[in-house]
């Protein structure tokens, strides 16, 4: 691809999505954007940078715009924060929100759905542990087209076998010919909205835990704080998010604090002062330990101890903690 | 110490590509053509890990995993049907007979990944 083409895509992903497109990723335009211009009856990519030149589309370039955010996912992607969602989050949450009995959940940039569903049947294999609970999930994206796709839940024998436990499989999905679909339980949990996360996110309302992950990666620095100021926001005083397990916040914003032992989960800046009566470092450390293998084909049959997952009351470790290396390689997260 | 998986599949090339996804995985790989061979090996050392096919001669995989989980110490290893049998009543009755996990053919290092880490025998890396 020509550099004044690349500089052509790299300007105008920007400004409509805020990705941004660096040359050594420039193969991904020629990969995405050819079957593009086949279903726009362009025979070549050069002719379709022609076009977009010429006479822009608005149509052509959301689909452009659409076919470079989409983003890789899998059920139970990276398998741990999910075991923090039930192992750790949940037990904490359900004892703070025990009179409002609602938890809000957010899936930024949700693909093809297959986070939300994950946080779905986790929810619904506890069903009875959280009678008269109300979970909502919100899962957001900015592409059309992959939002109907998450909205179908229909799945393919390869997707199915990424992540997803063979019992997860038996009790929530149908076999449609190729295909496996969810059922109607687990996709009725999901409510998915089209977010462009540089626009406003403010009607999406106030958030206990936020899946934020492997979203970030694709921004620069400035629109990266820009968003998660905007997703802190979003957020209630005490509560989650993640990001990518290859993300940071350090050097991006002071809005949000990484859990010393939990990688990938932050807690909102201030909120460790507000954490009534916290457990000792100590105990939130070995309590989560104890809790980092789990079955997800089996309901929770102990709960974790309250605050096991928020930070420790000395707020000052946290903030005093030097850069990310030493939280990211914590002992927890080694391999054994 | 490495961990040994057995490899039970009629197809040699099966067999191969199978072997070559485990020793990246960092397990040993010894193989098996049928059932039989399969029980045989068993009764003398139980692996860590049964990679099955279901469709063999001489004793499919079915009929080998019920004959497994009879022997003492037959639950011991962790057994991972993979077959091109993809539906549900094929899935169910593996599970049944103590499968811990079901591939369905074809598969790649992702997805064995994913299997093994599903049922701890690996940690995931992320």
């Amino acid at each position: 691809m020509k550099i004044a083409d690349f500089e052509l895509y790299k300007a105008l992903l920007y400004e409509r999505s805020g990705l941004v497109i660096t040359p050594d990723k420039s193969y991904l335009l020629d990969s995405r954007l050819t079957p593009i211009a086949k279903k726009w009856g362009i025979p070549t990519l050069e002719a379709l940078t022609l076009q977009i030149r010429a006479l822009p589309d608005e149509k052509l370039i959301k689909d452009i715009v659409e076919a470079m955010t989409t983003n890789e996912t899998s059920f139970f992607r990276d398998m741990k924060p999910f075991q923090i969602f039930q192992d750790n989050l949940l037990p904490v949450l359900s004892e703070k929100r025990k009179s409002k009995k609602t938890i809000r959940i957010w899936c930024a940039a949700c693909s093809s759905g297959q986070e939300p569903y994950s946080l779905a049947m986790i929810l619904k294999d506890r069903e009875a542990q959280y009678k008269g609970w109300k979970f909502e999930i919100v899962a957001t994206d900015i592409a059309d087209s992959i939002l109907e796709q998450a909205r179908k839940a229909s799945y393919s024998q390869f997707e199915v076998q990424r992540g997803l436990p063979i019992q997860n499989l038996m009790r929530y999905f149908t076999q449609i010919g190729d295909n496996w679909q969810l059922k109607d339980e687990i996709r009725s949990m999901v409510k998915f909205m089209n977010i462009n996360l540089l626009e406003s996110i403010t009607r999406l309302g106030q958030f206990d835990i936020v899946f934020c992950r492997n979203v970030l990666i694709y921004f620069d620095e400035k629109t990266k704080s820009d968003i998660l100021e905007r997703i802190a926001l979003q957020m209630e005083p005490d509560g989650f998010l993640f990001l990518g397990g290859a993300e940071t916040v350090l050097g991006i914003t002071n809005k949000f604090i990484p859990n010393a032992e939990k990688r990938g989960l932050y807690v909102k800046a201030g909120a460790a002062q507000l954490a009534a009566g916290g457990a000792s470092p100590a105990a939130a450390q070995a309590s989560g330990l104890a809790s980092t293998r789990g079955n997800f084909g089996a309901p929770a049959s102990s709960a974790s101890p309250p605050a096991a997952a928020t930070k420790p009351s000395d707020g000052s470790l946290n903030t005093t903690r030097p850069a990310g290396g030493s939280i990211l390689t914590s002992g927890l997260f080694k391999r054994t | 110490m490495m961990r040994t998986c057995l490899v039970v599949d009629d197809s040699r090339v099966v067999r191969k590509v199978a072997r070559r996804i485990l020793e990246d995985l960092q397990f040993t790989c010894d193989e098996a053509e049928d059932g039989m061979q399969a029980y045989n090996y068993c009764a003398h050392t139980m692996p860590e890990v049964i990679l099955l096919d279901w469709n063999m001669p001489v004793m499919s995989g079915i009929e080998f995993l019920e004959k497994l989980r009879a022997l003492p110490a037959g639950n011991d290893p962790r057994v991972v049907f993979c077959t091109t049998e993809n539906d549900m009543a094929h899935i169910q009755r593996a599970m049944m007979a103590g499968a811990n996990e079901y591939i369905m053919k074809p598969f790649d290092t992702d997805i064995i990944r994913s299997k093994f880490i599903q049922i701890g025998l690996l940690e995931d890396e992320n």
